[in-house]
């Protein structure tokens, strides 16, 4: 194996590797699509953040806008904070409301974004209250309980000898 | 081809002008082995030296200390006067420069040419480009007789012939000193003369100095001006020209130069009286 | 009693010279690569024989198990109608987890065990000493350049591993059983980060890559020198690395993908 061949071959070896990790960040991988880049702060305050992720997507109708950059407690109000990296082509008006989402039945949540009616559009470093958090499953449960008992207490006589036999 | 009786003969006692020197040197690779006690030797410059003396008794591991491989436990070994100090990297470097050492089997690089292996310490430690490097390594094939074989590879040469790439190597820059070990073992008597009369020539031409460890007797003592014999017990036994050894009347020394069997060292390896291993009352 | 006590003692005492002889053989060994570094050609040629001559393993074990990936991961998916992320999640068990280790497990058996008794036979050979007495520095010549080889050769490897595993998992999800194209690429690429998928992976690689090729060297280095010294040694190296990748596989799993 002559010298020249030998670099030539571990040449070919390496940019074979080469090849590979493009394919795999381009093709298989999120680099080709949205990621970092120039985008814009926004700080929303929520309740409740549900299971809302860093680098969770933020998406007005439907469409991929921005990402979740950072999600920490505020220790005066006991609100959750999110900071939103938005893409700078993108804006919104100052009355957009903000809403914790699921996507699918059982998918990884994400912040929604419903775009209002004003002239002013947010700009870098913008706090949004209007919010609305997310579904918890524990307050569901006792809402429909509570639905339940009190479309009970609304027809006492058939309810109360099956609650009575109950015990 | 010169008498290498007559060289042999006329060369006298290495007093003069001593290349190696050791002194009272102490070894043992672990605390519990002593390999050499208290051994004191000198080799004359431009002169070969042999040392003879049965396996085990630390000739490989004085050529290995003098190399600087290991650091002595007691005792000093100088070289053209200096220190050898294991421990110096910057000084052995500047030493291993100045030898050459001719492995037991030749310790051949296998991945490499005959031409590459010769080559391989004038890439290592010259800039010569390779039209020089090329012509040295062809010579240095010439000296030992294999210029036609430089381009086969370590797998298709015979041990002989082996043994004759590495002296080449061994002798690529030209070294001041020599080392051999155990050059005649595992050769024919044809390769055996070949290897005993380059030894003797190249001392010759080019100056240089040769320490030949070998067991051989008959072959050393045909190339070598002076010679010492060790025991096993890592002491030096007995020393002097070829002809002063074989006139002497130590019983050690007559075991060893004449190989008789039993003697001094011993047949039988220590052992319980013979009537108890075999159940014999007396 | 005692006899037992002291003779713990003296494992214990054993397994430290062990540790403490690895570690000085590992720093002689680093600090012998910037030497390497000045002739690239040794470090080229090791590749050559370490990354090149194992392509053929690397990319054949990731066809198959592309291959089966997709084929077994079908069939559990396909009872909750969830065989559109096939590529999803084939993608990403290659990428943080099959890439790096089943490489690195090959890399072991294939190239560990040649460098093992390479340099195991070079050593009973007096070849490292001959060099030493030629003044040329066996670490830096001889085995730096085969551990730098190894540490770059490693990442290749499993790129190409999990790459050729992706395409292979297309073609058997894709062309052979029908699931959508356009589908299998989108939910992968939705899925998959460059960052903590990809990049952890290769991070992971680089790790193993260490782990093998220099328990390789220490292995053969250390060996006795004959064949049956050899014989243990390739199998050591074959056994500790292995160990070693799937222990630090966990470690690094852990630290990387535990969800913040």
């Amino acid at each position: 194996m002559g010298k020249k061949s030998i670099e030539t071959l571990v040449g070919i070896f390496v940019l074979l590797g080469l090849v590979g990790l493009v394919f795999l960040a381009l093709k298989a991988a999120n680099l080709g699509s949205f990621s970092g880049g120039d985008t814009y702060t926004v700080t929303a305050y929520f309740d409740n953040i549900g299971a809302l992720k860093v680098r969770a997507p933020v998406r007005s109708a439907g469409v991929t806008v921005g990402r979740v950059a950072a999600i920490h407690l505020d220790p005066k109000l006991y609100q959750g904070v999110v900071q939103l990296a938005l893409q700078r082509d993108v804006q919104f008006p100052t009355d957009s409301s903000l809403r914790i989402l699921t996507s699918g039945l059982l998918g990884d949540q994400y912040v929604g974004v419903e775009p209002g009616a004003s002239e002013k559009m947010w700009a870098s470093g913008d706090t949004v209250k209007q919010t609305q958090s997310a579904v918890v499953l524990e307050s569901l449960i006792s809402q429909f309980l509570f639905n339940k008992a009190a479309d009970a207490g609304a027809a006492p006589g058939p309810a109360s000898p099956a609650s009575g036999a109950k015990k | 081809m010169t008498d290498i009786h007559q060289i042999a003969e006329t060369t006298g006692h290495p007093n003069a002008d001593l290349l190696v020197e050791i002194e009272h040197v102490v070894f043992g690779y672990d605390a519990s082995r002593t390999i050499l006690n208290d051994v004191s030797l000198s080799f004359g410059r431009g002169k070969v030296t042999a040392i003879l003396g049965g396996s085990g008794c630390g000739k490989t591991t004085l050529l290995r200390l003098i190399g600087g491989v290991h650091p002595v436990d007691r005792g000093t070994i100088r070289i053209d006067g200096k220190v050898v100090n294991a421990r110096n990297a910057a000084q052995l470097f500047a030493l291993r420069r100045r030898l050459g050492m001719l492995f037991q089997f030749g310790a051949l690089f296998t991945d490499l040419s005959v031409f590459d292996n010769v080559a391989f310490p004038l890439r290592e430690h010259t800039d010569l480009d390779e039209s020089m490097v090329r012509d040295i390594v062809l010579m240095k094939l010439n000296a030992v007789g294999l210029r036609g074989a430089a381009y086969l590879r370590i797998s298709e040469i015979s041990g002989g012939m082996a043994r004759r790439v590495a002296l080449a190597r061994a002798i690529a820059l030209d070294p001041e000193l020599l080392m051999y070990d155990e050059p005649f073992a595992g050769l024919d008597p044809i390769s055996m003369a070949i290897a005993a009369n380059l030894i003797r020539t190249l001392n010759d031409t080019t100056g240089a100095t040769s320490i030949l460890v070998s067991h051989d007797v008959q072959q050393c003592f045909k190339i070598c001006d002076y010679a010492y014999l060790m025991s096993s017990q890592g002491k030096v036994v007995a020393e002097g020209t070829p002809r002063q050894l074989n006139e002497s009347e130590d019983p050690q020394v007559r075991q060893f130069i004449r190989g008789e069997p039993d003697g001094p060292v011993r047949f039988h390896y220590p052992a319980k009286p013979l009537a108890e291993d075999f159940g014999v009352t007396a | 009693m005692t006899g037992l006590v002291s003779w713990l003692g003296q494992r214990t005492l054993e397994i430290l010279r062990i540790l403490g002889h690895h570690a000085t053989f590992l720093v002689e060994l680093i600090r012998a690569c910037p030497a390497a570094l000045r002739r690239p050609y040794f470090v080229v040629a090791q590749i050559h024989a370490i990354g090149n001559l194992s392509l053929i393993i690397i990319v054949a074990s990731g066809t198959a198990v592309g291959f089966v990936l997709a084929l077994q991961m079908y069939y559990a998916l396909v009872t909750y109608g969830a065989a559109e992320s096939l590529g999803l999640i084939v993608n990403l068990s290659l990428t943080r987890e099959l890439g790096p280790v089943v490489t690195a497990l090959l890399f072991a058996g294939r190239a560990g065990t040649s460098l093992t008794a390479e340099i195991g036979l070079m050593k009973a050979g007096e070849q490292l000493a001959a060099m030493d007495m030629m003044a040329v520095d066996p670490m830096s010549r001889v085995l730096a350049p085969r551990f730098l080889a190894g540490v770059v050769s490693m990442p290749i490897l499993a790129i190409l591993f999990s790459s050729v595993g992706i395409l292979g998992a297309y073609v058997v999800a894709v062309l052979l059983i029908g699931v959508d194209s356009g589908n299998f690429w989108s939910i992968m690429q939705s899925g998959v980060d460059v960052r903590r998928d990809i990049g952890n992976g290769i991070i992971k690689s680089i790790v193993f890559g260490f782990i093998c090729t220099f328990v390789a060297l220490y292995q053969g280095y250390e060996a006795e020198a004959t064949p049956e010294g050899v014989a243990h040694g390739t199998t050591r190296t074959v056994v500790i690395a292995s160990l070693g990748i799937l222990m630090m596989d966990f470690v690094l799993t852990a630290l990387m993908f535990s969800t913040p």
